[in-house]
């Protein structure tokens, strides 16, 4: 790897996206993502000498608009058969350790 | 936090141009209100939108964010947005939906749908009873998160928990958030914002609007600054959850922060929670480290862009907002139309039926009155024919009813869904009183008691007191008190 | 070479190798459903454990359906187009009750309430499924070796992968598990694991097949289609499963497509485009196989033109941006609340970073890595911001080849099928063995890959064939006269 591709991700960017993505990376596992991503950032960096300036983004592929669904009820899925493949349930709700930490 | 005494900070209200200033700083406010709409599904699943039913059965795949579910846009949704933005005098435009992504237990598939640069609603206005106008930065659509409820805690409080129980019947449910500019200056501003926005919303059939529910839910964004200094930093007051609660927890805020640069500190940006039991807000988060929600456009919809006459079909159809309603009801009373009778009445629904009495011959002025005293527990359509109640104000106007048989009168109109009021007089034996059997007995009244009508004569007013109670006690309280006094006046001439 | 997977067939004469002549034998009552099965099933009994191409053999459900087949038939009502034709679905597909893993530790033990909309439409039209097939964990990869549940090995050389990421769809119908299966193809993970596999896989335009149901990976570029061993077959399943969903909002609002009409109908005239500027790296072995492609469909009457695609050799870097991107938004529901895997934590937030360390792999790490910091605060207009914008480019330079050629052709894959373990160690590496098919994705447009020969080592090369936006007949005219050249000059 060159020495810009080292510098394409820094560790703390790295750190950032895996606790964006609730990913517990061991410092180990830091230092290999961050050369893998340097890695390919430096490869995906061929772009940067194109002038995109006047080009509109695409985002999707067919020109699609207004596509609606008309407001009438149909019976979801049961309860029960949702609860089951829940790692865990009660009182007909999911249950979910403590909510704290969650800012950030 | 810096601590400080309420007691010290006193509203002052400037009297030569009615600015508002608490200790010489304006408040700058704007609200950010989220609504419920009243669509029968979800914005994107055919669930049924529905308030208070037992937990986690209105559910499917979308709702749940299971694996492979695709997000559906429920025409009827966009459809409430555009009545919403209508009503506030917005510019509808073609507009996208984008994911805003975060983690959170209540939030099933780790991003919410929302609108963000392109919202279908900008550029508008909400005008208060008093004229003045708040702008509307944007309504724009997005969805609902679930419900988490905290166990094993004190008072169901996040923390101290033991752990939390997610109901996901309000995932998805359709909500449009209308994003007020910072033209509010006043809690009581705020108050009216609210109150007005709530009846629009209503009159308009988009939401029920109901914050103790939770279908209407407010933030407040404030800060304070000297006049004509620039915009201070602002705090955003969550969990506000009524009205009176939105007046307190702003002026609370406000203080809060004068306090802070009266001793020289600086406000932090920040989310704060409004406590209902300390009447203060508390830090929730600091925005410094906010989290980053990665916005990029849902790639699972499509564009929304509906066209010219979809537009002018949805404004032609919108109803009588209730500022015109309330216009149009003081043009008819004489009254002033951010009056309190105006406002109540026109709150109620009740200004069709006011004016139908009109049509019906009766006095509208007196319709109001009557209509809100007696009609308080009746909707916007009282079980009363319209004509019932002319009927009885014609007997009061004309003189045939005192003010307080024509109470009696239609307390049994209420009582009984109507009637005839002529009927109801005569049965009471509120017989009509003329003019000549009412002289013959103030006359007989004042051959009576000479004495206090010489005082009388003399100038004492006191004595006016004795005569006319005599007089309506000989009228068996037939006489009308107000005609009783213009007969003592004119034979004291 | 060509008809290699048909072998099967040679020695078990009773039972057609084609889905087609499975469904009018099934359909006119000369075959039974449940014959058909137990046959394909024996086959599996033989060969599975050495290529792995299942997650789950549905064993008892598909008999119950091969029975519901003959008993429809029996009662003189008709099954449908797909009457009893064994089929085996990528494990990336909610079937209702049956594990659906994404080859994930995430998502062990998950039964979805609810089936996909191709599976519902493949039932309907007397399909059976006969098991939920082997890929790269939720389809990130190239060679079916990020799989929580062991690598599918390529039927035609067991020391070699299969391609990827629909690997075990390919290798199914490789190996004559089933005569067809469906996959998804998000960067070529329909088309890379045929070309390898040497079979036809098809990648529809966007929005032909719904999506509602597929697990998704890259919501603006995954799209479901058909492996099947003949192009016949692939047009046949197209059709069955195509058509407007209203479950899924970029469903294209036409009716199902129209193939098998139009397999007769030869090149002639047809303008085949070569694309001169070709980002280069394809080995010779392949590109010959590819010149053959040219010469045949040249003998077969059609017209060779030149086109120039500047910007697809920008195609990996747009696809590597974009797809990550959406991929790191769409993998962040799997927080161990609703379904799948949860490792226990003191709190919430300690949960879902525990869960989610545990249940992915590393290649989904990665991506969701990559993807998140291509869209985070301060990087989104350097990194996502601009891929859209090169997607616009490449889409731009198809639109223009598209005035001059009718198709265009290219390799499926620079390579063939290489040995487990090559490119494990090198993300990058493996990245580049999807650089010819990416750039219909981010367009769009359909693609196919059909068998072509064989390249170095004896192992099947495949041709890609790309047309403009619902292009699919004249695709699959283009296709099926490849096959005919196959077949006339021996089978390659």
């Amino acid at each position: 790897m060159s020495e810009t591709a080292s510098e394409r991700i820094s560790t703390e960017a790295v750190i950032k996206a895996a606790r964006l993505s609730r990913l517990d990376l061991t410092p180990a596992e830091v230092a290999r993502m961050t050369s893998q991503l340097a890695g390919m950032l430096e490869h995906f960096a061929d772009i940067d000498a194109l002038d995109l300036s006047a080009v509109e983004p695409m985002t999707r592929p067919y020109p699609l608009s207004n596509v609606f669904r008309q407001d009438v009820v149909v019976q979801g899925l049961d309860r029960d058969e949702v609860l089951a493949n829940a790692p865990a349930a009660e009182e007909g709700r999911f249950r979910v350790p403590p909510i704290v930490g969650l800012d950030g | 936090m810096t601590q400080f005494d309420m007691s010290k900070n006193e509203i002052k209200v400037a009297p030569n141009d009615g600015s508002y200033l608490l200790d010489g700083y304006e408040l700058v406010c704007g609200l950010e209100v989220h609504v419920e709409l009243a669509t029968a599904t979800k914005l994107f699943s055919a669930s049924a939108n529905r308030f208070g039913d037992e937990p986690n059965t209105h559910i499917d795949p979308v709702t749940l964010g299971l694996p492979g579910a695709l997000p559906v846009l429920n025409r009827q949704a966009v459809e409430l947005a555009m009545r919403i933005g209508l009503a506030l005098n917005c510019t509808v435009q073609a507009s996208t939906f984008h994911r805003k992504n975060y983690f959170y237990p209540d939030m099933p598939k780790a991003y919410q749908i929302s609108q963000y640069d392109q919202p279908i609603n900008v550029n508008g206005w909400l005008e208060l009873p008093s004229g003045k106008s708040i702008g509307i930065e944007r309504a724009h659509l997005e969805e609902d998160t679930g419900k988490s409820t905290h166990v094993g805690g004190a008072g169901g409080r996040i923390h101290g928990s033991a752990h939390s129980l997610i109901d996901f019947n309000r995932a998805g449910v359709p909500l449009v958030e209308i994003v007020g500019r910072p033209d509010i200056a006043t809690p009581d501003e705020a108050r009216q914002y609210v109150t007005e926005l709530r009846q629009i919303l209503v009159a308009i059939g988009a939401s029920d609007a109901k914050m103790e529910e939770g279908s209407m839910r407010c933030d407040a964004n404030v800060s304070v600054r000297k006049p004509g200094a620039p915009l201070g930093i602002r705090c955003e007051i969550k969990n506000v959850n009524s009205v009176r609660s939105l007046g307190r927890a702003i002026e609370y805020e406000a203080r809060r922060q004068i306090v802070l640069l009266e001793a020289g500190e600086k406000i932090r940006q920040e989310t704060r929670h409004w406590d209902e039991t300390d009447g203060r807000t508390h830090t929730l988060r600091s925005k410094e480290d906010a989290d980053d929600y990665r916005y990029f456009l849902e790639p699972d919809l499509v564009p929304l862009d509906p066209d010219a006459a979809w537009i002018e079909a949805v404004r032609a159809a919108l109803p009588m907002l209730p500022r015109e309603r309330r216009n149009r009801l003081a043009q008819a009373t004489g009254v002033a139309s951010d009056a309190e009778s105006i406002m109540v009445i026109v709150e109620r629904g009740q200004d069709d039926y006011v004016l139908a009495v009109g049509l019906a011959g009766g006095d509208v002025g007196r319709a109001l009155v009557h209509v809100k005293e007696a009609f308080a527990e009746q909707g916007f359509n009282p079980a009363v024919p319209a004509g019932d109640l002319a009927g009885m104000i014609i007997l009061e106007t004309g003189g045939k009813l005192t003010s307080t048989q024509a109470k009696t009168v239609l307390g049994e109109l209420v009582a009984h869904g109507g009637g005839d009021a002529t009927a109801i007089a005569a049965a009471k034996g509120f017989e009509a009183l003329d003019n000549s059997a009412l002289e013959a007995i103030v006359d007989q009244v004042i051959a009576a008691q000479s004495e206090s009508w010489a005082k009388y004569c003399g100038g004492e007013e006191k004595a006016m007191g004795a005569l006319v109670g005599a007089i309506m006690k000989a009228s068996q309280g037939k006489a009308d008190g107000k005609a009783v006094t213009a007969l003592l006046q004119a034979k004291r001439s | 070479m060509f008809r290699q997977s048909l072998d099967w067939t040679v020695e078990m004469t009773t039972i057609p190798s084609t889905a087609a002549a499975i469904a009018d034998a099934v359909r006119s009552g000369v075959l039974k459903a449940t014959d058909v099965l137990e046959a394909h099933l024996e086959r599996i009994a033989e060969r599975e454990g050495e290529i792995h191409a299942f997650n789950l053999v549905t064993t008892d459900e598909a008999r119950a359906a091969a029975s519901r087949i003959d008993a429809d038939v029996a009662a003189g009502r008709d099954p449908g187009v797909l009457a009893g034709v064994p089929i085996a679905i990528k494990d990336n597909m909610c079937t209702r009750g049956i594990a659906t893993t994404c080859s994930s530790k995430i998502l062990e033990g998950w039964r979805p309430p609810y089936d996909a909309t191709v599976v519902q439409r493949l039932a309907a039209a007397g399909a059976v499924t006969i098991g939920k097939t082997n890929l790269d964990e939720f389809a990130m990869g190239s060679s079916t070796e990020n799989s929580a549940f062991g690598v599918t090995y390529n039927p035609r050389d067991i020391t070699r992968v299969s391609g990827g990421s629909s690997g075990g769809s390919a290798a199914a119908v490789a190996a004559g598990f089933s005569p067809i299966s469906i996959g998804s193809d998000t960067g070529g993970s329909i088309r890379q694991p045929a070309a390898l596999c040497g079979v036809v896989g098809v990648k529809p335009t966007y929005g032909t097949v719904s999506r509602y149901g597929l697990v998704a990976f890259a919501s603006s570029l995954d799209q479901v289609g058909p492996f099947s061993t003949d192009v016949r077959d692939s047009a046949l399943v197209l059709e069955a499963i195509s058509g407007h969903d209203p479950m899924d909002s970029t469903s294209i609002p036409q009716g199902p497509l129209s193939l098998q009409g139009v397999l007769s109908q030869g090149v002639e005239g047809l303008r085949v485009g070569r694309i001169t500027d070709m980002p280069g790296g394809a080995d010779p072995d392949v590109t010959e196989r590819l010149e053959a492609a040219f010469d045949a469909l040249q003998a077969a009457g059609a017209i060779m033109v030149d086109v120039q695609m500047p910007s697809m050799k920008y195609g990996l870097t747009a696809y590597y941006l974009i797809a990550p991107a959406e991929a790191s938004s769409n993998l962040a529901r799997y927080d161990g609340v609703r379904y799948g895997m949860r490792v226990n934590a003191p709190d919430t937030n300690a949960m879902y970073s525990a869960t989610r360390s545990a249940g992915f792999g590393d290649e989904v790490k990665r991506r969701i890595m990559l993807g998140t910091y291509a869209l985070s605060a301060g990087y989104y207009d350097a990194y996502y911001g601009k891929a859209l914008k090169v997607r616009r480019l490449i889409s731009e330079d198809f639109d223009r080849a598209y005035t001059k050629a009718d198709v265009l052709l290219t390799p499926t894959s620079p390579i063939v099928a290489f040995p487990v373990g090559a490119k494990s160690d090198d993300p990058l590496a493996m990245y580049l063995c999807d650089v010819y098919t990416i750039p219909t994705n981010l367009a769009g447009h359909p693609a196919m890959s059909v068998p072509f020969g064989t390249g170095a080592f004896g192992l099947p090369v495949g041709v890609q064939i790309m047309a403009p936006t619902l292009g699919e007949q004249t695709m699959f005219r283009v296709a099926a006269s490849l096959e005919r050249s196959m077949i006339a000059s021996g089978g390659g």
